[in-house]
């Protein structure tokens, strides 16, 4: 009942999306407001249709309708009701139409806007919109249909179909399999939604993109309606980047946070591309240059973005057979590659109209550097994107598997990002327009000598590792630049307008929030950069077998082994947990818990470690195995995780950052008419930013 | 080793090379009266290599069954005197490149490596040509923009001032 509802609220997505997409061109093309109108109805109207149909999922789901293979396959009646409701987007299927929903909700959004300035957007970002809506709710409904039932056939055997096939009963299994025991985690509750809402937003400025080439409108009008909606989503990204960080690090039960695994480079992909869109978005407001490189920065974004969803969740790029299988991988790649010729067919077409109105004057203007940034992401992108596909391409022409795997990346993409941070310390000096060697010189050199303290202290105190002793240098090289830029800014106010350091400050970066917020979130990576240096290169990590009442040391601690409790409980797992003390230099410190949880109804174990947590270091404390009978031997491993919890904290900044720079103006416009005078009198270039 | 060749030798005469090597080494090595290596030391050759089922999980790391077997055979291979490198090309022979964490440098596997930096070489003579082109363009014009102005307080001051003044004008 409740699966033919939804299904039918599905196909008749489908049959409004596209009437909206020929409404919209049609009313483009014949300049027709009224069809445009319509269209944006029926944009509208997709909205409230996919909620039904997500609604109709939950409902299924917290039913425990298991006639349902998706019920089926992703709940079972033991689970909490949170993990019933959220398991929408535990599987391919129901992950699907949460993206749809996710994307009808954001474009409907956006046509609801004031559009006096840009109507000649409006049909076309309609059309972006819909067409991609059309791309996900038709994968719902001719392949990955998240209603299909079990159904008994006249002969006896199973079958799975839509509707009930002549002669066939429903079969309706006693239980599910209930979700991935990975993904019954808060973590995960929230991380997919996150990075979900990153990809779906970035749809928005990348219809706006082709808006433009379509219309012609080539000016920076669609950069300025869109750096907000490229700002949330990058926000979105972010957040879900770490949040699936620390998931990893929280439940997976290996001592890292990140392995560079395939599913995770697709989420970083995007993120790559957008933080460059977003640098590079700058040089165009401020300057009007490379106005084709920012088309295709965001459509290359959109096809990530695409790249990404499709992924994350299917599973398929792990061998050719898996891809060739699948009926979602061609579709897939077909899409992705017909959008992305369309979009560079258009952008071809306006080549000539998007010419650099502006000139570079000096090869260390920030725009140059800004430039240089963009190349640095450009590469990490592409190590990125050959990694994840080259087991594909060896297989394929070898029949050789091979994996590429962390120390790949490692090694190649190390010094881009020390580069990066490099810009970073350097960029926020350098002036628009024009800078030199010298005028550079002036504005580096004190924070430079300064912040060659840290690494020399870091000697002093037995650090000899030549990476980290140049890492930490760039981190405070980085930190001190951007203090050192808020410094100056709050003492020219205060001596100014005698204002105290806290008003000075706020107005400061009320008065340009993208520049100040950007800033935090230099400092964010520089905190966060800490953290990696501190686990990617002085982890240390000892494994042993001890009996209770048994010691193994690692470095200053000790732990020690108390008991060991297997039991039962009520969600369908068998626990494993052990009870150690932990000792610092003979100091008590406190206990952990490590423990094995096996899921009965999916049969997998997992692995969740025992972690003491301070600014300093995690000693992260894993089960590995026990002798079941005597308990005798219980096997531990440890890992001694230095400064990692500056990676969570300066996550945490670097997400406020993105709120400061991102959260909307009273009054939008204030920027257009402020950047309008940029035409006008040349000393603006430099004021306005 | 035999890393150039496509096909490994057959296992009994791998067995027997590697045999003969292993008397020859545990003649001079202390390493290889140690009754049972410890978990550290499988750990240390585990972590080189891939779990040849799971996706993209190293052996130290992987909490299935048949890792557990895996570092079990790694165990007794060390028990029994190998180094590490012999171990790695016995799990190459038995179960192909892709339990080594990167590809093996050779075929199309140079590929892996080759391209990023190629595309990158590019992307540096891309931006070298746009700064390139653009300053060409320029050298012969006078600047439209003033130089630098001078980065201290009455810099500042005037900022202020002129944004303050713009933000009036333009509300």
């Amino acid at each position: 009942m409740v699966s033919n509802f939804g299904f039918g609220a599905l196909v008749i997505t489908l049959v409004v999306s596209i009437y909206g997409i020929f409404a919209a061109v049609y009313g483009a093309r014949k300049n027709s407001l009224a069809w445009v109108e319509s269209a944006r109805k029926a944009m509208l109207l997709t909205f409230p249709l996919i909620s039904l149909v997500a609604l109709s999922i939950i409902f299924l789901l917290v039913n425990g309708d298991y006639q349902v293979q998706y019920v089926y396959n992703v709940t079972s009646s033991t689970m909490p009701m949170y993990l019933k409701v959220t398991a929408l987007w535990g599987g391919q299927a129901g992950s699907l139409i949460f993206w749809s929903w996710l994307l009808a909700s954001f474009a409907s959004a956006v046509t609801l806007r004031k559009w006096q300035r840009d109507r000649e957007f409006l049909p076309w970002v309609i059309v972006v919109s819909l067409v991609t809506l059309v791309f996900f709710v038709g994968m719902s409904i001719f392949i990955e249909n998240p209603f299909v039932r079990f159904w008994q056939t006249a002969g006896g055997s199973e079958a799975v179909a839509m509707f009930q096939p002549t002669g066939a009963t429903p079969l309706v299994p006693f239980d599910g399999r209930g979700l991935n025991p990975l993904l019954r985690h808060p973590g995960m509750v929230i991380h997919p939604p996150m990075l979900y809402l990153g990809f779906v937003s970035f749809v928005i400025p990348f219809a706006f993109a082709i808006a433009a080439l379509i219309t012609g409108r080539t000016d920076d009008r669609w950069i300025r309606v869109t750096r907000r909606w490229a700002l949330v989503a990058w926000l979105f990204l972010s957040l879900g980047l770490v949040l699936g960080s620390r998931w990893a690090y929280d439940v997976l039960g290996w001592g890292g946070y990140w392995a560079w695994d395939p599913v995770e480079i697709a989420a970083f992909m995007p993120w790559l591309s957008g933080t460059a869109f977003l640098h590079s978005v700058m040089i165009q407001e401020k300057r009007g240059l490379f106005k084709r490189w920012n088309m295709i920065l965001i459509i290359l974004t959109y096809s990530l973005v695409i790249f990404g969803t499709f992924l994350t969740r299917s599973g398929v790029l792990s061998s050719v057979h898996a891809f060739s299988q699948s009926a979602i991988g061609p579709l897939f790649f077909g899409y992705i590659g017909v959008t992305f010729a369309i979009s560079l067919a258009l952008l071809l077409q306006r080549w000539n109209a998007l010419r650099s109105e502006g000139e570079m004057h000096s090869l260390l203007s920030r725009e140059a550097l800004f430039l240089l940034n963009n190349l640095l992401f450009m590469g990490i992108l592409v190590v990125c994107f050959w990694g994840v596909l080259f087991p594909l391409i060896s297989e394929l022409f070898t029949g050789q598997k091979v994996t590429v795997g962390p120390p790949f990346y490692e090694r190649s993409t190390g010094p881009l990002f020390a580069g990066l941070l490099l810009l970073m310390g350097v960029a926020p000096l350098s002036a628009w327009g024009h800078s030199t060697v010298k005028t550079l010189g002036k504005a580096m050199w004190k924070p430079f000598v300064v912040s060659l303290a840290i690494p020399i202290l870091a000697y002093v105190l037995g650090v000899r590792h030549f990476a980290a002793l140049l890492a930490f240098w760039l981190c405070a090289f980085v930190a001190l630049i951007t203090l050192y830029e808020y410094y100056r800014g709050v003492a020219a106010r205060m001596r100014r307008s005698e204002e105290n350091v806290f008003i000075a400050l706020w107005n400061l970066a009320s008065r340009n929030r993208r520049r100040y917020g950007g800033y935090i979130i230099h400092i964010g990576v520089v905190l966060m950069a800490l953290g990696i240096i501190g686990i990617e290169l002085f982890q240390t990590e000892t494994q042993g077998t001890i009996p209770p009442g048994g010691q193994m040391a690692l470095g200053d601690y000790t732990i020690t082994f108390d008991k060991l409790d297997i039991f039962d409980t009520a969600d369908g797992r068998n626990v494993a947990r052990a009870v150690v003390s932990v000792e610092r230099d003979g100091k008590y410190l406190g206990q952990l818990y490590p423990r094995r949880d096996y899921y009965y109804d999916s049969q997998q174990p997992m692995t969740i470690p025992g972690v003491r947590s301070t600014m300093e270091d995690d000693l992260y404390v894993l089960l590995v195995d026990w002798e079941p009978i005597s308990s005798t031997g219980v096997t531990f491993k440890i890992y001694h995780n230095p400064l990692v919890n500056w990676l969570w904290f300066g996550g945490f900044v670097f997400i406020f950052g993105t709120l400061v720079a991102s959260w909307p103006d009273k009054d939008p416009e204030t920027v257009r008419v402020r950047s309008a005078k940029r035409k006008l009198s040349p000393s603006e270039v430099q004021s306005a930013d | 080793m035999n890393s150039a060749k496509k096909k490994p030798l057959p296992f009994p005469l791998f067995a027997l090379v590697i045999g003969l090597l292993l008397v020859g080494i545990s003649f001079f090595s202390v390493q290889a009266q140690n009754p049972t290596p410890s978990d550290n030391e499988v750990n240390k050759v585990a972590k080189e290599l891939y779990c040849p089922v799971c996706e993209n999980i190293s052996l130290d790391v992987c909490p299935t069954q048949a890792c557990a077997q895996w570092r079990a055979l790694i165990r007794e291979k060390l028990a029994a005197g190998w180094s590490e490198e012999q171990i790695k090309d016995y799990f190459v022979a038995q179960y192909g490149d892709r339990v080594l964490s990167t590809p093996p440098t050779r075929g199309l596997n140079w590929l892996v490596y080759i391209l990023p930096p190629l595309i990158f070489l590019g992307g540096v003579y891309l931006v070298y040509r746009v700064l390139r082109s653009m300053k060409n363009k320029n050298s012969d014009m006078v600047s439209p923009l003033p130089a630098e102005p001078d980065q201290t307080d009455p810099y500042f001051s005037q900022l202020e001032a002129e944004l303050e003044q713009h933000r009036k004008h333009g509300e």
